[in-house]
């Protein structure tokens, strides 16, 4: 009897002594805690490289880390511990005067921690989520502008809990200088922002930087800034410490110019590159809200990032996180955390269990790839130059498992012949489902997000938003509910593609869609409705 | 003979590391400076490094309830 690549996947997962979910659960009441059973909700995809395409050595290295592999991160989770409040650079898409709970992009947080509280906010999670193998520290500052809170944080995590790996952002200005201890305290991966290597470019983005006792403004700023970062890159390369570069795109300022970056930095070793779009609204108070510097369309972020893939990774499932952020990327459950909430618990940090678990993960990931093998085969004899759009709701395990009203966001796919189902992002929609929104404005949203698509896949869809996604011509699925993504994907792309041959479907391309900002402060949303 | 902060600290603490007095801690919600230690940074920096990191312009800026630091 030949099983369906659901039936070996399930089997697989049956074998143990439950799946994931269901010792979640059983793990949460021994503690004596909530939890949500949903502990998958709003996973998505850094780079596609897998186990074969990778050196062993590099593969260790990332096969957990949810921000440096793509496949890792519909299963393991990160931390971000907000240790390193000082900055000693000034960009013109951050305002540092941010703090607010309900905010979810890079540097906000909601409460600051010493390096104490946030090794015992570690154990705290990481004994509550046992898939949590990464903590990273990435502001709300820059974690080395304040040296010693971030290696005091490392060296207290390296004693209690060995078993996390330890990573860091930082602007690299002063990378150079910290390269020995980064390597010291055993950080195997560090992010680097790098928005230009060109100052007159840098000479937009960067107001001024604080460098040896000095403020330097203009093209002298960001010419120091990008030697610094340069030199910090290489230094790291050198020690084998993988680097990921973040950029953001900013249109008419460093847009075409991203690509000499990467060039640049893969030239210096980079190991993924991750193009960001811009941030940007007024309510944020940033230089670049406040002139309204507008951020790129979902196209024109897929483009330059498409551009850049044949040169090296490209991480495609960025969520533009918190500096506390705590769970799967696109989820984030710092609430559970919070420093009141941390000194009450009575943690017990036991690897055994950590370990019994994430061995139950790798179960899981063995039987999703293992599906995966098999689902090009489907498109085998096809051979076509359309490529197609798709999106999908998810809650995670690479299935299509969410209801089309609950999603609040969607990850998309690029169909074609020659890669199958390629997953090149996701897009928000979160914002206007909730607070004083009606059902119509959240449909127009998710209309506006996806608009680029050709079809939309659901666990479940009602009559009347199927409808109106017919009439912006997308066409809403839910035939594949809880199956594979990709294999769904790649099924319904089979058919799509029968369907231009033999007349009954008229390919059309789609246009462009809109890159949704990280949510905003229900008050300012409300002030903001009010206003108009 | 010293530098102050005013209410629109975000409390970020940059300038508390860059102090060559040591004349800077964290207050009650926003950081403060001792003007008993505070030099202006004269005698160990060109510009006053509290205002130079601080990311809030006009924030970090001359107390004038006390006179200019003279350099002993």
């Amino acid at each position: 009897m030949e099983l369906t690549d659901r039936e070996v996947a399930e089997a697989a997962i049956k074998s143990g002594a439950g799946n994931v979910d269901e010792i979640m659960q059983k793990m949460a009441e021994h503690k004596g805690c909530e939890t949500n059973s949903d502990g998958g909700k709003k996973a998505s995809c850094g780079t596609e490289a897998g186990e074969n395409d990778l050196p062993p050595e590099i593969w260790e290295k990332v096969k957990n880390h949810p921000c440096y592999s793509e496949e890792a991160h519909h299963h393991y989770a990160r931390m971000h511990v907000a240790v390193a409040p000082a900055c000693n650079i000034q960009c013109n898409y951050c305002n540092r005067k941010y703090d607010c709970a309900n905010e979810s992009r890079p540097g906000v947080v909601s409460e600051r921690l010493t390096p104490e509280q946030a090794a015992k906010k570690v154990l705290a999670v990481a004994s509550t989520i046992p898939q949590m193998t990464v903590l990273g520290i990435a502001g709300p500052g820059d974690p080395l502008a304040n040296p010693e809170k971030t290696f005091k944080t490392f060296d207290l995590i390296s004693k209690t809990a060995p078993d996390i790996k330890l990573c860091l952002s930082t602007n690299g200005l002063t990378l150079p200088d910290h390269v020995e201890t980064i390597a010291r305290y055993n950080v195997d991966h560090v992010t680097i922002t790098v928005n230009m290597v060109d100052p007159e470019v840098g000479a937009k983005i960067y107001p001024w930087i604080f460098y040896k006792h000095k403020r330097y403004t203009g093209v002298e700023a960001a010419r120091i800034l990008t030697e610094r970062q340069m030199q910090g890159l290489e230094m790291l390369t050198e020690r084998g410490i993988l680097s990921k570069i973040n950029s953001v795109m900013i249109p008419g300022i460093n847009d075409e110019h991203l690509k000499e970056v990467n060039k640049a930095v893969k030239g210096r070793g980079a190991f993924l590159h991750n193009i960001m779009p811009l941030i940007s609204a007024a309510e944020h108070g940033t230089v670049f809200g406040l002139t309204g510097q507008r951020g790129p369309t979902a196209q024109e972020l897929k483009r330059l990032q498409d551009s850049c893939e044949g040169e090296m990774n490209m991480m495609r499932h960025c969520r533009q996180c918190r500096a506390d952020a705590v769970g799967l990327l696109g989820e984030d459950r710092s609430a559970e955390f919070t420093t009141e909430k941390i000194m009450e618990m009575d943690v017990n940090y036991d690897l055994a269990t950590r370990q019994a678990y994430q061995a139950r993960v790798e179960e899981e990931r063995n039987a999703v790839a293992g599906a995966k093998a098999n689902e090009l085969q489907i498109l085998a004899g096809e051979d076509s130059d359309i490529k197609i759009l798709v999106a999908v709701a998810t809650k995670g395990s690479g299935r299509i498992n969410e209801h089309f009203g609950h999603a609040s966001e969607f990850q998309i796919y690029e169909l074609s012949t020659g890669k199958g189902a390629h997953f090149i992002g996701h897009r928000r929609v979160d914002l206007y489902c909730q607070g004083g929104y009606g059902e119509e404005d959240a449909l127009e949203t998710v209309i506006r997000a996806i608009k680029d698509c050709h079809a939309v896949f659901v666990a479940k869809i009602g009559g009347c938003p199927k409808k109106d996604l017919a009439a912006a011509g997308i066409e809403a699925i839910d035939e594949f509910a809880h199956e594979f993504i990709e294999k769904s994907a790649i099924t319904y792309f089979k058919r799509y593609l029968e369907g231009v041959k033999d007349g009954s479907i008229t390919h059309v391309d789609k246009g462009d869609a809109e890159i949704r900002p990280g949510e905003v402060a229900v008050d300012v949303v409300n002030e903001t409705v009010a206003a108009e | 003979m010293a530098l102050k902060i005013a209410a629109s600290c975000v409390n970020c603490s940059a300038c508390e590391a860059e102090c060559p007095n040591e004349a800077i801690s964290a207050g009650d919600g926003i950081y403060v400076i001792d003007p008993a230690k505070c030099t202006e940074c004269i005698g160990f920096h060109d510009d006053p490094q509290c205002a130079l990191v601080c990311p809030i312009e006009e924030t970090c800026v001359i107390d004038d309830s006390y006179p200019r630091y003279q350099a002993a």
